[in-house]
């Protein structure tokens, strides 16, 4: 009797310490690609929000990064902030003061790029989210999916953003797309296809900023 | 379709096809008539036996069970009237010793209350007045038969006389009187005394005799329980579904409680073992450990009634000596104090983590914080503490009803489990006697499938036989022609 039950508690025990091990599958990461350039720098208080958002909404453990697209975005320099909150809740919440604190100090110094250089931002996010090892990866970009690519910058060849959810935030029409809307409509047809090739699981389009908001993050 | 066509002889001409292949099923089944008749019998009769078999193991299965129930049963009542009778016996054993002890000194109280009120009665006895010796000098002088001044001065003086005494004595006897009638009084505390002490030693001789009564009714149910009465087998069983329903209602009470508990402490802990582990896909390890310090509460809860002797769930603890015991017990209180010390302070940690989160989502909505008032908002705080420091006691009693679901449960699912065997057995009895039926009519089946050469063997059969009697009919009459 006392044989069957120390086998049973040992099984036990191995389950929950092989459960135990990977905490980081149910964590959330989400890298956020803000557009500087010059016909969207306007729109940061909108940004500001969004990230207030995400600051309201994850949770200790998860990851976030908040990004500028420059002229050329593969840099950890265009990172703005970046924290993995604490497993304590009141230390996540400090964290997350920090966090605000940095995002407010950018947002009243910012600068308008050049140009626009979304895919290395992409590349940049995928990497960040990778290291992180977060059970959810969300990039989250916004921006009005308008790429300007600089002279000099290659950005025409396949990435990978395998197992990572892209989310398209506040993609403003420009004054040809009210002209021509196939131009607006095409453009998000070639994001999709193009970052559905890279392997990305979820292509997510949010312009109603007020009412749909939950979109850009996966329930768990 | 096409497997339809492929069993038509002739495929153009359906009708012909289907009745030729009619009329061939026909011969083959009547061929094989009496072969399925047997398969038919068979096969009704295995099922008819197997079923009946089977009903009759499980009345025999629902009987046993039906005999360990009782005996389990029996014998949880008789441990259980046997502990009343006995905690009855020790009540009224206390009760006599304490009273036995105050007797020896009641009696002595009454004894003096006795005598004095006896010197009393006796002083109060009533003294008669001294004769009166002047009526025999009143009778001598009226025997004097001169006459004269002298008789008449004489019995004036004797009147004098006995006024004087007559006023003399009857003062006396009214002092007397003074007297007892201030003794008669004075004795009236030690009657009312008496009668107090009467009527306290009658209450409590009605207190006994009521125990008396009661292990009375006791040992009348120990009794039936020792007959193994069908009567006392009954109320016991009613007794155990009862004490479950009570219990699980209880427990249900307590369940709620402790989901109140958990909810108290379940965020604080997520700041001790962190809120992003998961010990599987759904399930928190903060909240795992806040079920486990809440089940530690009701295992000390437990620990603690039970070295109290209130349950008895585990026999270890009970038969323990009474030094172990207690210190168990002081061991388990202390626990349960210290967890209770721990989850008033987690209270305080999940107001002062929500406090600080609202503020975060003001910081974050850029909303003003609002204007607080600090007794006011203080109270739920407060609130939680009292809760969280309370709820950990009012869980170990969680205990009581438990035992019982325990002890009731056994008897309940094995009542449950006899009437669900005896049920199947009926079913299965039922069953075995419509099998036993079936062959005739899945004959009578079988037979109408092939009516028509059935007519024909009975008209070939009916033939033969006028034949076989004709040819009979016509030997005897050439017989009685030779005769003749």
């Amino acid at each position: 009797m006392s044989k069957y039950l120390t086998l049973l508690i040992l099984s036990v025990g191995m389950v929950f310490v092989s459960a135990c091990g990977d905490s980081r599958i149910h964590s959330h990461g989400v890298y956020m690609l803000v557009d500087t350039s010059g016909t969207y720098d306007q729109e940061m208080n909108k940004a500001s929000k969004i990230i207030n958002y995400l600051l309201a909404t994850l949770n200790p453990g998860d990851s976030l990064a908040v990004a500028k697209v420059e002229t050329r975005s593969f840099t950890e320099k265009d990172i703005i902030a970046k924290v993995t909150f604490d497993k304590r809740p009141s230390q996540a919440t400090s964290q997350k003061r920090a966090f605000k604190t940095s995002i407010e100090a950018f947002t009243k110094g910012i600068k308008g790029s050049a140009y626009t250089d979304i895919t290395g931002g992409l590349i940049q996010g995928a990497e960040y989210l990778n290291e992180t090892k977060a059970g959810i990866k969300t990039i989250v970009v916004f921006s009005d999916m308008q790429e300007e690519l600089g002279k000099g910058t290659i950005r025409n060849f396949p990435i990978k953003l395998n197992g990572i959810r892209i989310v398209a935030l506040n993609v403003t029409k420009l004054g040809a797309d009210n002209a021509d809307p196939r131009r607006y409509l095409d453009r998000l047809a070639r994001w999709e296809a193009s970052v559905r090739k890279a392997g990305a699981t979820e292509w997510v389009v949010v312009n109603d900023l007020d009412n749909n908001l939950e979109s850009i993050l996966i329930t768990r | 379709m096409t497997t339809w066509n492929s069993w038509l002889f002739w495929p153009n001409n359906v009708a012909f096809s289907v009745l030729t292949l009619a009329v061939l099923a026909m011969l083959f089944l009547y061929a094989a008539r009496k072969p399925m008749h047997g398969v038919i019998h068979s096969v009704c009769e295995l099922l008819s036996q197997s079923t009946r078999f089977i009903a009759r193991w499980l009345f025999l299965c629902a009987d046993n069970l039906r005999l360990r129930n009782q005996s389990v049963l029996l014998a949880q009542g008789q441990e259980s009237a046997a502990t009343v009778i006995d905690r009855e016996f020790e009540r009224v054993g206390n009760m006599i010793r304490k009273d036995m002890q105050e007797f020896p000194a009641l009696q002595r109280k009454m004894m003096e209350e006795t005598t004095r009120i006896e010197d009393d009665y006796r002083k109060c006895g009533e003294v008669p007045p001294p004769p009166p010796e002047w009526v025999s000098a009143l009778e001598s002088v009226a025997q004097i038969k001169s006459g004269g001044d002298i008789p008449r001065k004489l019995l004036e003086d004797i009147n004098k006389s006995i006024q004087k005494i007559h006023d003399k004595t009857v003062a006396e006897f009214r002092r007397s009187y003074e007297e007892r009638h201030k003794i008669l009084k004075a004795m009236q505390p030690s009657w009312r005394s008496v009668e107090k002490m009467i009527g306290e030693m009658e209450k409590k001789m009605l207190t006994l005799q009521t125990n008396a009564k009661q292990i009375d009714g006791h040992m009348g149910k120990l009794e039936g329980i020792r007959a193994k009465d069908n009567k006392t087998e009954h109320a016991l069983t009613v007794s155990a579904f009862v004490q479950l329903a009570i219990s699980s209602l209880v427990m249900v009470i307590a369940m709620g409680g402790a989901f109140i508990n958990y909810k108290l402490i379940a965020l604080p802990m997520s700041e001790m073992v962190g809120a992003s582990d998961y010990i599987t896909n759904n399930l928190k390890a903060s909240d795992v450990a806040a079920l486990v310090i809440i089940l530690m509460e009701a295992s000390m809860g437990l620990f603690l009634l039970e070295s109290l002797r209130i349950t008895q769930l585990f026999p270890r603890i009970a038969s323990m000596d009474d030094r172990m015991r207690h210190r168990l017990m002081v061991a388990s209180l202390t626990f349960l104090i210290i967890l209770a010390a721990i989850e008033s302070s987690l209270a305080l940690m999940r107001d002062m983590l929500i406090a600080d989160k609202a503020s975060l989502m003001r910081d974050l909505a850029a909303a003003a914080p609002p204007v607080s008032d600090g007794l006011l908002t203080s109270i739920p705080m407060i609130g939680q503490m009292v809760m969280g420091f309370v709820l950990p006691f009012a869980l170990a009693f969680v205990a009581i009803p438990l035992e019982n679901v325990v002890y009731s449960l056994r008897t309940v699912i094995g009542v449950v489990l006899v009437q669900t065997m005896r049920g199947i057995g009926f079913v299965l009895r039922f069953a075995a006697l419509l099998f036993k039926r079936l062959p005739k009519v899945l004959e009578l089946a079988y037979d109408v499938t092939i009516v028509i050469p059935l007519m024909i063997e009975r008209w070939v059969i009916g033939m033969r036989a006028d034949s076989t009697a004709d040819s009979t009919g016509g030997k005897e009459l050439a017989k009685s022609v030779r005769a003749a």
